[in-house]
């Protein structure tokens, strides 16, 4: 930050212009979108910024008479449960191959590790055969499991539990935990930054995965929003109004969670590296 | 390791007493990592040791793995398809990869100096990394749209200039699915230049400026030699992005990778020969190729941050 004060004399009115015109552009999209979900369909074609009689009527008629409200609800079920699911065991394996010491660790970790050099698209084939034998296309299951831990989460968790002092775990050793509460009571709410940021880009990276959901799902009221919207057309086709109002409806739970923990996603997505 | 004796006190009990809470620790462990290991086992090492038998068989999913060898690497090396959508896939990453890095530093090396509104500016590049692909593919469709719908049509025919197909045209489309994808990433690009920036020491800085270097050399003899290892790390990942891109190609394109395959990318080809046309055994090769490349860009990076 620091660094960043010293050389803020070198910024110009002009530079600081143009970055902001930069970045008016880069959110023109989205404003657009979230402009024409509200317009009715006779303003649709007009390039107006803003509506002269906004309505939520589109959202209305998506609620109505679409497969949305049953694929808002599949999504937030599936990005949340992984969350879920991702948090406890990530952090848990994470402790473990931090905390304890035992013969096969070194091997454990690397293993795990090495899973991050798969790419998903390399997976999906066997995950749909395993699916489809063990009868787990169209459920939730089936969009879940992929994802119930992740090396990355594990790799990152780890590093975080090595900076908690032993002397604390031992300290509560002392006081008679057990080794799960050791883990659950002492160690986890150190790391509550780094599991904050672990679970805001798995629910992300749930929330936009795209591909296996695809794959796995072909019954309409097992979609996922991002599925669903790619088979939209179909129903709204020239209605561009309708599309903008699904697509504003995936986007605006994200921008929600964007504005709400901004330090949080910044951080997050560059610990990742990527996000899903 | 853990698990040292002590000096102090009767030293066998209590050597013995420490060996059995290591021993008590590694037993808690294992139990700990029991269902996980499984987990990785099943869903990660095993389907993709699956990938690579696969793509040695003929299968259609419901009949028998017929046994074939390499015969689908065989018929990928001679098939005018997969060479299109490699060469496709090549063209996302070498033209991406450089406007986007290129786009990102200028932004980030302005963004670095200004301290006021540094925080909404920074907000206002990173917003569109925190969408939907599917959805935002469905809004540049819309702006990509002939006149009177798409707006960069009608602002082109605003200025007096001739309107352009876009998305419809075999030259423009992959080019037009190529900007939202370059628009989505290049926000944490940004942010993680800024970070590379800000962790480059002042001295330098003030060591250089005593030497007289300013503006360009300032650049090639100072910054951007210091942010080597951010710049590798981008170009890995923003390879590793382009060379999987689907989801951007499949909404602006509604599944098709049109026209004529003109967008179509390595792993749009794999969802279509394995969903499509129930060729799993080829398109589990495709996927090993896949593989293969993201591993030797994989290795690529470590090469490079090493040799320093």
């Amino acid at each position: 930050m620091s660094t960043r004060q010293r050389r803020a004399r070198s910024a110009r009115p002009l530079a600081w212009a143009l970055l902001f015109l930069g970045g008016v552009l880069m959110v023109t999209p989205l404003g657009y979108m979230l402009v024409t979900s509200i317009k009715p369909n006779a303003e649709v074609y007009e390039l107006s910024l803003l509506p002269r009689a906004p309505t939520l009527d589109n959202y209305r008629r998506l609620g109505g008479a679409s497969g949305f409200p049953r694929w808002l609800l599949n999504s937030a079920v599936v990005a949340v449960l992984t969350t879920v699911s991702v948090l406890f065991f990530d952090s848990l394996v994470g402790y473990t191959l931090a905390k304890f010491r035992f013969r096969g660790r070194g091997l454990v970790f690397l293993g795990i590790v090495s899973t991050l050099m798969i790419p998903t698209e390399m997976l999906v084939l066997p995950w749909y055969v395993m699916a489809r034998r063990l009868g787990w296309l169209d459920t939730y299951w089936g969009i879940m499991f992929p994802g119930m831990m992740t090396g990355l989460g594990t790799f990152l968790m780890r590093q975080f539990f090595e900076g908690v002092p032993d002397e604390l775990i031992d300290a509560g050793r002392v006081d008679g935990l057990g080794e799960f509460q050791l883990w659950w009571r002492v160690a986890l709410p150190l790391v509550t930054p780094a599991l904050a940021a672990l679970a805001i880009i798995t629910f992300l990276g749930n929330w936009t995965a795209f591909l296996w959901p695809l794959i796995v799902t072909t019954d309409q009221n097992l979609y996922t929003l991002p599925v669903g919207l790619a088979s939209f057309s179909g129903e709204f086709q020239t209605e561009w109004e309708m599309v903008m109002t699904g697509a504003s409806v995936a986007t605006l739970p994200l921008l929600l969670v964007f504005v709400a923990l901004q330090r949080y996603i910044v951080r997050g997505v560059m610990l990742s590296g990527l996000k899903g | 390791m853990g698990a040292r004796p002590t000096v102090r006190g009767p030293g066998t009990t209590r050597a013995a007493r420490r060996l059995s809470l290591g021993a008590r620790r590694a037993r808690c462990a294992w139990a700990f990592l029991a269902l996980p290991l499984v987990f990785y086992g099943a869903i990660r090492l095993y389907p993709a040791a699956d990938a690579v038998l696969m793509s040695l068989t003929d299968w259609n999913i419901v009949g028998q793995r017929r046994w074939v060898g390499l015969d689908n690497y065989r018929r990928l090396a001679t098939d005018p398809t997969f060479w299109k959508v490699m060469g496709n896939t090549a063209r996302y990453l070498l033209v991406g990869v450089p406007a986007s890095l290129g786009l990102a530093f200028l932004v980030a090396h302005q963004l670095d100096r200004v301290r006021f509104g540094h925080a909404l500016l920074r907000a206002l590049y990173f917003v569109p990394h925190v969408t939907t692909a599917v959805a935002m593919a469905w809004v540049w469709r819309w702006l990509y749209q002939p006149v009177p719908v798409g707006v960069f049509n009608d602002l082109l025919a605003g200025l007096g200039l001739p309107p352009q197909p876009f998305l419809r045209s075999t030259d423009q489309a992959l080019y037009a699915v190529l900007v939202p994808a370059i628009w989505a990433g290049l926000g944490f690009q940004v942010v993680v230049f800024l970070a590379g920036l800000e962790a480059i020491p002042e001295e330098y800085y003030e060591a250089a400026a005593i030497d007289g270097a300013r503006g360009a050399r300032l650049l090639a003899g100072v910054t951007l030699p210091l942010l080597r290892p951010t710049i590798v790390f981008l170009v890995v990942v923003s390879s590793i992005g382009f060379l999987r891109i689907f989801d951007y190609v499949y909404g602006l394109t509604g599944g098709q990778g049109g026209p004529l395959d003109a967008t179509k990318p390595l792993v749009l080809r794999i969802y279509e020969t394995a969903f499509g046309h129930f060729q799993m055994g080829l398109a589990a090769a495709q996927t090993v190729v896949l593989f293969l490349i993201l591993l030797a860009v994989s290795l690529a990076q470590l090469r490079l941050l090493r040799a320093r």
